[in-house]
């Protein structure tokens, strides 16, 4: 019979805390896990103090948003055709990034497996804040035509905070602009502090995400 | 492959020979006898490639079917061959030796079913269910909408009414039996 390999990265013995000799003779300690991760909890930011500036401040922020190009279900066929000259989504000044540390805006298109979501936990907590989600389809409002299903979420709400809700199944790319022109209001009036509140709420979330993931196998925060 | 099949049913204990198309045929196996079938029917009979292996649960009978589909590519003909077994303690006979990719197949079985295929790779790890701690959810006694509720915080849905009653008690009360008379 052949070994059972060990997938779980954080139980793997090359990622495990040790003492390294370095090429000058100093021994200090690695620890590759923490080199990643963080696990400092996440805060609440103050908006500025002065008014003037803290509108200021929300229209610039309105005015510069990056998409994480992360597609989860079915709608995420809706975004080729949003990018492209058809709908033109850069004309509202709307551009993707390949990665969460470079974008604000998470896109959840459409249903959420398990699997899925223990990546979108980790990809939306290395997105730096400000931070705001746009959740597609009835599939992250109540479940949608998967509402029974043994492996797909039913309210997204429950597991990261939601600025935007576009309901349809599929929801045309027409209805993700009037969402983003929607989510660009919002901030602009001082209301999207979602990053916020899941910083206030955090051992909440963690409960619900947990509940859910039952091989949780990475830090509590990773950023 | 008329002659094919009759010729081999003696030796292999093939059953229940259903000649569905002209190009598609299906018979039953047994449990026993089913990988020596298939290695015969790939490397004599020419049904050298592999389309899809699928489980269905029989919860009445207690048993799991399990469906090998194979094509011969030079005359473009199917064949799926059942086998029956046991729904306790389900396992199988592993045939990623023959094709590499049936063990994805039986890897997915295990998962979903339960059906164990003892020394096909990576059989035990999880395919698409991370941290899975109930019975496989394709079995047929687990109750998914029930699991859903419990576990994926259901949001509630709202009140519905009936239309007519609703039409019959709102809109016209008292009206609605006399206007049904008359219209008869």
């Amino acid at each position: 019979m052949s070994e059972t390999k060990n997938n779980n990265k954080f139980e793997n013995p090359h990622y495990a805390k040790r003492e390294v000799t370095g090429p000058d003779g100093k021994q200090f300690i690695v620890d590759p896990i923490k080199d990643y991760f963080s696990d400092e909890r996440p805060k609440v930011y103050e908006p500025n103090s002065i008014p003037v500036v803290e509108k200021f401040l929300n229209w610039a922020r309105a005015e510069s948003l990056w998409v994480l190009g992360f597609g989860t279900g079915c709608g995420s066929i809706e975004i080729p055709p949003l990018m492209t000259p058809r709908f033109d989504a850069f004309r509202f000044g709307i551009q993707s990034r390949p990665t969460p540390r470079q974008s604000n805006v998470f896109i959840i298109s459409g249903y959420l497996a398990v699997k899925t979501l223990k990546r979108v936990i980790r990809s939306y907590e290395q997105m730096p804040s400000p931070k705001y989600v746009l959740a597609l389809g009835s599939c992250t409002i109540n479940g949608g035509m998967y509402f029974d299903s043994y492996n797909t979420i039913n309210r997204l709400d429950h597991y990261i905070p939601v600025d935007v809700y576009v309901a349809g199944c599929m929801p045309r790319p027409e209805a993700l602009l009037a969402a983003f022109n929607r989510l660009k209001e919002l901030i602009k009036e001082g209301k999207g502090e979602k990053a916020n509140e899941y910083a206030a709420n955090f051992d909440w979330y963690k409960e619900n995400q947990k509940k859910i993931i039952k091989d949780w196998n990475m830090p509590d925060y990773n950023w | 492959m008329k002659q094919v099949l009759e010729k081999l049913s003696a030796s292999f204990e093939i059953e229940d020979i259903v000649y569905q198309r002209d190009d598609l045929t299906f018979l039953s196996a047994k449990k026993e006898n089913l990988i020596n079938l298939i290695t015969h029917l790939r490397d004599i009979e020419g049904f050298s490639h592999f389309v899809l292996l699928s489980c269905v649960d029989w919860i009445e009978d207690d048993k799991f079917q399990l469906t090998y589909f194979l094509n011969k590519p030079e005359e473009k003909y199917d064949l799926g061959i059942r086998c029956m077994i046991d729904r306790k303690e389900a396992s199988m006979d592993s045939a990623h030796h023959l094709w590499k990719q049936i063990a994805t197949y039986q890897r997915e079985i295990k998962e979903m079913f339960g059906v164990d295929f003892p020394g096909s790779p990576g059989v035990d790890e999880p395919f698409i269910l991370e941290g899975w701690d109930n019975i496989p959810p394709m079995r047929r006694d687990f109750d998914t909408k029930q699991y859903s509720a419990d576990t994926f915080f259901p949001r509630e849905r709202p009140k519905t009414n009936d239309p007519k009653e609703y039409m019959k008690e709102q809109m016209h009360p008292g009206e609605w039996g006399e206007y049904r008379k008359e219209k008869k």
